[in-house]
């Protein structure tokens, strides 16, 4: 029998999409005046998949997240070179309507930020703006459905005209996830959801997000790598404004390739 | 490797090596004395084997406790998870080494008859004496963090495989010559068996090293030698 050296296996990745990228980031350049806060950034994130991001603080996560939906173009110094696709269409094309790509990709932010209105007006709010509804009743099957789809109508449906910054942290930030679907997104930005909840309200949100994402893209920004292990398919690792490396989320958090991610995922100093 | 932000992780993560290398120490000693015991049919060396069993089985619920508070407080990650997961099946591996050489020596301190020549024994000790480097070897590549090491170890077990092989084929002639040596024969070939048994822990160590350090399955192919089981003694042939 021959010593041939053994092959050597590669971990199956059950978690590989098989559908085509709903966004594409080809080459992502973002200055804020000088600094130089994203550097050269491709990446591929699937449709119907929830995609992480993860990397310490400052490393430039938030900035692509907020590229998607061109937020960044509120802050006036700010600079975004490269191309970001959804669908294969150009998103910084400049014949394109911003209000209607923010109403394509929906945002969720770190610190619940209802309307200072009723819960029904801050699901209502989107679709009447859009001219989604016709009449009354197709508001309000809107509105239910949405607060529904959220996993909150069985907690307000009693107090619909309440205040919705009367709800606790939790609802008020599945509110604001109600109120993001709303306006039937394909694309919701997730920004920290979770880092203002309590672990009981953590675990419904990430509940909610596995159901969201047989139907919606999702890229979340968490801190909580624990959390991008639970809720997420694919991970993207960002540190000092590059991304390192990006994968599923079994092999990033089983056997990263990249010793940066391997330090960082693992709380070494990097 | 970088050290952890946390030093009390770095500690705990220590503290599960060394005890690793601890129970390995013990099963190397335990190996040696089993079959010196046998060689000169040395009871009392026997039965300190068989005490020393429990210093194992002690040594591997520690571990596997300390595992579980490790996972619990830490949520360890990559190559952390596969360093906790690792010592937990190697632990267990060196268990079931400790228990095959009790299980050697508790017959060293039964037997009566000596009928078989010194030949089968010298087979017996060479057997031992590959094991316990593979034994020796693989602990090594553990404590060294060696992949390759690992490997190495992993390949070479074949050697043993059909060491035992041939001591088979060799106690069947002495049994079937003069039924008078059956009882020492049979003891002998158990005895053969775990010492082979013992080696496969060694490739199975060594498989969970190689995972530790790459995150990686060792496959393909690997010599095995050992055809015992298919060995055919028709009298007369």
């Amino acid at each position: 029998m021959s010593l041939a050296s053994p092959m050597v296996q590669e971990p199956a990745s059950v978690s590989e999409p098989d559908v085509a990228a709903k966004v594409a980031a080809r080459s992502v350049n973002v200055y804020y005046g000088e600094k130089h806060a994203l550097k050269d950034v491709s990446v591929d994130i699937p449709a119907r998949a929830v995609t992480a991001f993860i990397g310490p603080s400052g490393c430039g996560k938030s900035t692509f997240l907020r590229c998607i939906n061109r937020m960044n173009d509120t802050i006036p110094i700010c600079r975004v070179t490269g191309d970001i696709t959804i669908d294969a269409k150009d998103i910084y094309d400049p014949r394109l309507d911003v209000v209607l790509l923010r109403a394509r990709v929906g945002m969720v932010f770190q610190k619940p930020n209802p309307f200072p209105k009723s819960i029904y007006e801050n699901v209502a709010y989107g679709p009447r703006l859009h001219g989604m509804a016709r009449n009354k009743t197709e508001l309000d099957e809107i509105v239910v459905g949405s607060l529904k789809r959220a996993s909150l109508f069985e907690e307000v449906k009693d107090r619909l005209n309440d205040q919705g910054t009367g709800l606790s942290g939790g609802q008020q930030q599945r509110l604001c996830i109600a109120r993001a679907i709303a306006v039937s997104p394909e694309v919701i930005l997730m920004d920290e959801p979770c880092s203002a909840l309590d672990p009981i309200a953590t675990a419904k949100i990430e509940e909610l997000i596995d159901e969201l994402r047989t139907n919606f893209t999702i890229v979340i920004v968490t801190h909580s790598m624990q959390q991008a292990a639970r809720v997420s398919q694919r991970t993207a690792f960002f540190h000092l404004g590059s991304l390192v490396e990006e994968g599923s989320t079994e092999q990033i958090f089983t056997n990263p390739k990249d010793k940066r991610t391997q330090d960082y995922i693992t709380g070494r100093f990097g | 490797m970088t050290q952890h932000i946390v030093r009390a992780y770095d500690e705990e993560l220590g503290i599960l090596s060394a005890k690793i290398n601890q129970m390995g120490g013990l099963a190397e000693a335990m190996l040696t004395d089993a079959v010196d015991s046998l060689a000169r049919y040395d009871v009392s060396k026997a039965r300190s084997v068989v005490e020393r069993d429990g210093q194992l089985d002690l040594l591997q619920n520690e571990i596997e406790e300390l595992a579980v508070i490790v996972i619990a407080k830490r949520q360890p990650m990559a190559n952390d998870l596969r360093h906790i997961m690792g010592a937990i099946r190697i632990a267990s591996d060196i268990e079931r080494i400790g228990d095959l050489m009790k299980n050697i020596a508790k017959r060293v301190t039964v037997m009566e008859d000596r009928f078989v020549g010194t030949r089968s024994l010298a087979g017996i000790q060479h057997m031992a004496h590959l094991v316990l480097g593979q034994v020796k070897a693989v602990l090594d590549s553990f404590a060294q963090k060696s992949p390759d090491l690992a490997r190495h170890v992993w390949l070479h077990d074949g050697e043993v495989d059909q060491l035992n092989n041939s001591l088979f084929r060799e106690l069947l002639t002495y049994m079937m010559e003069d039924p008078r040596s059956i009882t020492f024969s049979t003891h002998l070939l158990f005895i053969a068996k775990n010492i082979e048994r013992a080696g496969d822990h060694a490739t199975n160590i060594a498989e969970t090293v190689y995972f530790i350090e790459t995150g990686q399955q060792l496959s393909g192919p690997r010599p095995k030698g050992d055809s015992s089981v298919f060995a055919v003694s028709a009298p007369g042939k």
